[in-house]
């Protein structure tokens, strides 16, 4: 199978993924949908690795799915400190931080 | 003879083993110093002694330094002394550089003579609400630290960075200690100076490339950017000039970058305000000498008559303000903008006369204006007002203090017999033979100075007792307006609510007192450690010396 | 003209002559660190310092007078003051008959004032602590006077010259502002200071020609070699030099200064102001005549700013009330007198000297007595309340009548012989000059006989006006004579009107001034034969006389000074509008441009600098509201970013 349909498909979650960011509101789904985007990028490394036949773009993904998962820890961390006090998982809500 | 010049240059390039600690130990002394004030923020009077002591050290030691410096070698070539030199950051070729040639030796004793003087000042000056005098002292002395440090320095890029460390304590000086409306004035120096600062740092990176074109490597030492100057292109030169220039002018100040003065100079505690206008604006025309000339000399030429122009623009522009002004604090900032004129003057008239004229100028306007600020510092303490209308008739009541401020002011319109006056006919007749034009209108600018320097004598010592500074101190029998600073003990000692010059402040002027008049006379001395180095310039600039045509050499002996 | 002199080191008490100024200036010194300590003793110190001085100058002039007129010219060089590349500037003092006259007449005289004001400054009875200071401070400053006019005459070169210039212009600010508290005093003080600076420009100026076109600036030098430059140059020079010289005399066009110098202490008006430092301008032009040699031209500008003076001092000297006034205008016309003599060049440089020198005596002595005038008076100057003085004080009555009739001329005493001889020569010139100078300087002398003796008889002769008025101070007038230690010095002094001119002459002052000035050119016959000059100018004196005494002595004197008058006397009575031209032209305009320009530099420089961090701050102001706060939006402008960033990489690698 041609590698070029991975890349197809790694653009394909790439757009949901930051679709999903920008129209949907629950931080849980924005979460994800970040996630998503990750793992769009990883799929594209690891098909370049293929496709240039070297394992520099493999060992990228490890490293993305590392820092991913440290990621996950805090942002979940953050989203239910949030969540605890004001009572809501949406990020509009979630706008102090302005000028 | 460039290429003996190039070659002495290379030879001169300090080893990188070190070399001369003596340098070192004087930057390095006032910041001990400093730090010290923080353990002994709580006892007071220790810290001030301490500090009192540091600054002391420093002026023994510099006087050392004086001692050491030879000027024999200095004739013979030798361009810097007390040489230091070790690698600080080898990929960018910069080192932590130090030497001094006659023209650093002179401001660095200059600041080394004054703070004593000053700590003596503000050993009992009132500080704002919440402020401690170990930080004062301690601020004090980190501003010493830099002005060491940017004289010494020989490393462009170790300039650079002094040249803007010395930002942090005076802004820190002014906008924690100063007058009503220090916040404004101290940011509004602080911006005005880094953007001139950031200017120049584009310039230095301008200067590094054109090194590394031209010797293979970058390099920001002094003496490797100096031989190869003459073999810039002009149009290179120019740019790179003009990035300096800003930085120096707006430093000095020249004329359309001077507006921050006034404010800082008037909003300082009038420690820092000499500080800044008698050693920190120095480090412009300092700039001007060591490193836009030798460095870009034919850039120097060509931008000459626009710097002239500037320059007697000042002269008669900042006279002119200072005759209108009613703050006395930002009058003296006015009179010393006439000033910078004419130090900006000598140094672009391309004649061993004028530059040594201009670099005596740097240490004479320190003293007179130093002093003269300290006059004010003295009325302010008494009166508590700033405004010269709330003064009037003092002589009457402080004889003293009016003669002091008068010599001051005679030194400042460089009255013949104080030391102002040699630095200034130094630059007009050295400026003459180039400049005839220029010469002709800056002396023209002796009569403002005699019109603003009187008549400020004028409003606030002869006449009647008046003003209402005065009239409050007297009638409350004790001390004057709201930020009045005199001790009421003195003041009831004396009898009188506007007490003659006391003691303590009698110690702070006598040196200066004694400097002004001894070197109108004798300026000899100075003069020699100058000389040597203004003919290096001379020849770094590749202008001959504007021979008289009569080619007489010597002459009035 | 002759070979300038050979100039030798100075030997002997010539080696010595730096104490001639060094002594009052430590003195000076003493005075002014000593404080109150000093109060009690002061003035002997001051005077004695003085006496000093004079003693050494007359034994370094009794050395001189010892050898042969070729060697008088000696130079002493103390230490090299101002060095810097081929300029090299000495503490080198010039010992030659010029300087050494000057130093006679200024320690000479200095110290007979100086006696006359111990007694003249003397404090009150009853007075409060504070005066005392006030006489040490006097003394101090006439101290430091007397020191720099000895170092301006002394100099071997023109910037000792320039330090001696400005020097006796600060102790002129110091001593006219004496009494600080008028404000009338400070105002007067410093609109000397600062007419003196307007001639300072001049002096440095010349000194800066010099320096470029010579490269060097001692008077040997530069006298050896002026004549290497061309005529243009040497013109520059000179009338240069010229307005150095009418700010510190007070010639034309910064004359005004010198009457309202009359502020200051009457001993200062008569040593500052009339016997030594406002000839520092004749000297000056005396000193450097192989320069105005060189240059017709330079010389008859010179002449006709001394006409346009001795004029203009002898009519407004008509017109004052106030009896320093007049004495000072007098002054400001004998100075035009000297200008005008040192403007004949070779004929007229040692004439202007001997001038200066039998005015110093006679003016110094009628400046005394009217301080003596005063001292009785309560410090009242107004003439109009003064009359019949002669009887009451006999010993000033005789004394300053030795100095008016030196002053107008009266035959055979001292300004018979030096103002005759300035007006002969003047009439020895050629053409429209000789009767121009001629004429212009007989009318003057008519004009001084009126004035002076209008003064005289409006002081001393008539009916004691001032028995029916009360003095500026509430208190009725009691005059009386003034004690010794006035009058002595004030007898000395009306000894030299009388007697110095003759002896003067009768010496040889022309052939001592010889090796310093040249040897003084008989004038060439000119427009008028010299027998006629003196009877023409005796009888013009004489009209003079007796149209004041017409005019003045016949009638009483009104207390109330008569309005309105005649034009002339209206606008000499405004000092023929000198000031109100100095108010309109320079004043009035000099205020509005300092104004305009504060207003500019706050509104318009300081503007841009704040207009521009104001600007900064509102346009981040505005982009401030982007930050919205919204996540969602952020991430928006993110993505929106990077596909820009991306189709700007496609578009440049593709395109």
């Amino acid at each position: 199978m041609s590698p070029t349909n991975y890349l197809l498909l790694s653009g394909l979650l790439f757009t949901v993924g930051a679709i999903g960011v920008l129209v949907r509101r629950n931080a849980i789904v924005v979460f994800m949908c970040i996630e998503l985007m990750l793992n769009a990028v990883n799929l594209s490394l690891v098909t370049f690795a293929r496709m240039n036949g070297q394992l520099d773009g493999q060992v990228m993904a490890f490293f993305v799915m590392v820092v991913a998962a440290a990621e996950v820890v805090v942002g979940l961390a953050i989203i239910m400190s949030i969540f605890r006090t004001r009572r809501s998982s949406s990020v509009d809500d979630a706008n102090l931080l302005k000028y | 003879m460039n290429t003996a010049v190039m070659n002495t240059a290379v030879m001169n390039t300090a080893p990188d083993t070190g070399g001369n600690v003596m340098l070192l130990v004087l930057l390095l002394l006032p910041v001990l110093g400093a730090l010290l004030m923080y353990p002994l923020r709580t006892n007071v009077p220790l810290a001030k002694a301490v500090a009192m002591a540091t600054a002391l050290l420093e002026f023994v030691l510099v006087v050392v330094t004086w001692v050491g410096y030879s000027t024999d070698a200095a004739s013979s070539g030798e361009r810097f002394q007390y040489v230091f030199s070790v690698p600080w950051i080898p990929a960018f070729g910069t080192h932590l550089a130090f030497g001094i040639d006659g023209i650093a030796l002179v401001m660095i004793a200059l600041t080394a003579f004054l703070v004593p003087g000053l700590m003596l000042f503000a050993w009992a000056e009132k500080l704002p609400e919440g402020r401690t005098a170990s930080g004062y002292f301690a601020l004090l002395l980190a501003t010493q630290a830099t002005l060491m440090g940017v004289f010494t320095a020989t490393d462009v890029f170790l300039f650079y960075v002094f040249f803007e460390a010395m930002l942090i304590p005076m802004y820190f000086l002014i906008g924690r200690f100063g007058g009503p409306n220090r916040q404004y004035a101290s940011v509004k120096f602080f911006l005005y100076s880094l953007l001139g600062g950031l200017i120049m740092l584009a310039s230095l990176i301008g200067l590094y490339v054109t090194s590394a074109d031209q010797l293979g490597a970058g390099t920001f030492t002094w003496s490797d950017l100096q031989s190869i100057a003459q073999s810039t292109p002009t149009s290179t030169q120019i740019w790179l000039f003009l990035g300096f220039f800003v930085a120096f002018a707006i430093k000095a100040p020249l004329v359309p970058f001077h507006t921050w003065l006034p404010d800082a100079g008037a909003e300082a505690p009038i420690v820092a305000a000499v500080l800044l206008v008698g050693v920190l604006d120095k480090v412009g025309t300092f700039g001007f000498l060591r490193y836009c000339l030798p460095l870009f000399p034919q850039a120097s030429q060509v931008l000459a008559p626009l710097v002239l122009v500037l320059a007697v623009i000042g002269i008669i522009y900042g006279a002119l303000l200072a005759v209108g002004q009613k703050d006395m604090s930002r009058f003296v900032a006015y009179t010393s903008i006439a000033h910078f004129g004419f130090i900006a003057l000598g140094t672009f008239a391309f004649s061993s006369q004028a530059f040594a004229g201009a670099t005596l100028y740097m240490v004479n306007h320190g003293l007179s204006t130093g002093m003269l600020f300290v006059m004010v510092g003295l009325l302010v303490a008494r009166g508590g007002s700033r405004l010269m209308s709330d003064y009037g008739g003092v002589s009457k009541l402080a004889p003293l203090l009016a003669g002091c401020l008068l010599l001051a002011g005679m030194s400042s319109l460089a009255l013949p017999g104080t030391n102002s006056f040699v630095s200034e006919f130094l630059v007009l007749v050295g400026s003459f033979p180039r400049e005839p034009v220029a010469t002709i209108i800056a002396t023209v600018g002796i009569i403002f100075a005699a019109l603003y320097i009187l008549w400020f004598y004028q409003q606030t010592m002869q006449g009647p007792v008046r003003g209402n500074a005065v009239i409050r101190a007297l009638e409350a029998g004790g001390v004057g307006g709201p930020g009045a600073m005199i001790d009421p003990a003195v003041a009831a000692e004396r009898g009188s609510g506007f007490p003659d010059l006391t003691k303590r402040e009698i110690g702070v002027l006598a040196p200066l007192i004694v400097v002004i008049v001894v070197l109108g006379f004798f300026p000899g001395p100075v003069l020699d450690v100058i000389n040597p180095s203004v003919q290096s310039t001379i020849t770094e600039v590749g202008l001959p010396d504007p021979v008289p045509a009569g080619g007489v050499v010597g002459g009035v002996r | 003209m002759t070979a300038p002199p050979e100039v030798l080191p100075a030997t002997g008490a010539g080696s010595l002559a730096w104490l001639l100024f060094a002594i009052p200036a430590v003195s000076a010194l003493v005075l002014f660190l000593a404080g109150k300590r000093a109060n009690a003793w002061g003035h002997v110190l001051g005077v004695a310092s003085v006496l000093a001085s004079f003693v050494l100058g007359v034994v370094i002039f009794v050395q001189t007078l010892g050898v042969a007129p070729d060697q008088r010219t000696t130079e002493l060089s103390l230490y090299s003051w101002i060095s810097s590349g081929t300029l090299d500037v000495d503490f080198g003092l010039r010992i030659d008959p010029l300087s050494l006259t000057f130093v006679l007449l200024i320690t000479g005289v200095g110290s007979l004032i100086h006696i006359y004001s111990v007694g003249y400054m003397a404090p009150h009875a009853g007075a409060e602590p504070s005066s005392d200071s006030s006489r040490r401070r006097f003394f101090a400053q006439l101290n430091l006077f007397v020191a720099a006019m000895l170092v301006l005459v002394l100099g071997n070169n023109f910037v000792l010259l320039y330090l001696g210039w400005e020097g006796v212009g600060l102790a002129s600010y110091l001593l006219i502002g004496f009494y600080q508290d008028r404000p009338s005093a400070a105002t007067a003080a410093k609109k000397a200071f600062l007419m003196n600076r307007v001639g300072d420009v001049g002096l440095a100026l010349a000194i800066f020609v010099l320096w470029l076109n010579l490269g060097t600036l001692q008077y040997t030098e530069v006298f050896a070699r002026v004549g290497e430059l061309s005529g243009g140059t040497i013109l520059a020079i000179t009338l240069l030099l010229l307005l150095g010289a009418c700010g510190k005399s007070g010639q034309f066009p910064l004359q005004s200064w010198l009457p309202d110098a009359m502020e200051g202490p009457t001993p200062v008006s008569a040593l500052i102001h009339a016997a030594t430092m406002v000839t520092a301008g004749v000297y000056l032009i005396a000193r450097t005549n192989p320069i105005y040699d060189l240059t017709p031209t330079g010389r008859v500008v010179v002449a006709l700013i001394g006409v346009v003076t001795l004029l203009i001092g002898a009519v407004i000297g008509c017109a004052y009330d106030d009896i320093k006034k007049v004495l000072a205008y007098s002054t400001v016309s004998q100075i035009g007198y000297m200008i005008l003599a040192v403007g004949l060049g070779p004929a007229g440089y040692a004439l202007g000297i001997f001038h200066l020198l039998t005015h110093g005596f006679f003016k110094a002595g009628l400046f005394l007595g009217a301080g003596s005038v005063m001292h009785a008076m309560n410090d009242d100057v107004n003439m109009r309340n003064f009359g019949g003085l002669g009887r009451r004080m006999p010993i000033t009555f005789v004394t300053f009548g030795c100095g008016y009739l030196a002053l107008i001329g009266f035959p055979f005493l001292s300004g018979y012989f030096s103002k005759d001889a300035i007006i002969e020569a003047a009439f020895g010139q050629e053409g429209w000059q000789g009767w121009v100078y001629g004429l212009a300087a007989t009318l003057a002398a008519g004009l001084t006989a009126f004035y002076m003796t209008r003064l005289m008889i409006m002081t001393f002769f008539g009916e004691e006006r001032w028995r029916n008025l009360k003095a500026p101070d509430g208190e009725d007038y009691h005059p009386h004579e003034s004690p010794p230690v006035m009058t002595g010095p004030m007898i000395v002094l009306a000894i030299g009107s009388v007697f110095a001119g003759f002896v003067l002459s009768a010496v040889g002052l022309n052939q001592w001034l010889a090796p310093s000035l040249g040897e003084l050119q008989e004038s060439p016959a000119g427009v008028l034969p010299h027998a006629l000059v003196p009877w023409l100018v005796l009888a013009c004196s004489a009209l003079g006389v007796l149209v004041a005494y017409l005019v003045v002595g016949r009638r009483p004197t009104p207390v109330q000074r008569p309005e309105p008058v005649s034009f002339p006397v209206r606008a000499a009575r405004r000092d023929l509008y000198a000031n109100a031209f100095n108010e309109t032209v320079i004043e009035r305009p000099g205020i509005w441009l300092t104004r305009a320009l504060v207003f500019l530099d706050n509104r318009g420089v300081d503007g841009l600098v704040n207009g521009l961090a104001a600007g900064l701050g509102g346009g981040s102001a505005r982009l401030r509201r982007l930050q919205t706060g919204f996540v969602r939006s952020y991430a928006l402008s993110m993505l929106g970013g990077s596909v820009f960033v991306v189709a700007a990489l496609l578009a440049v690698r593709f395109a």
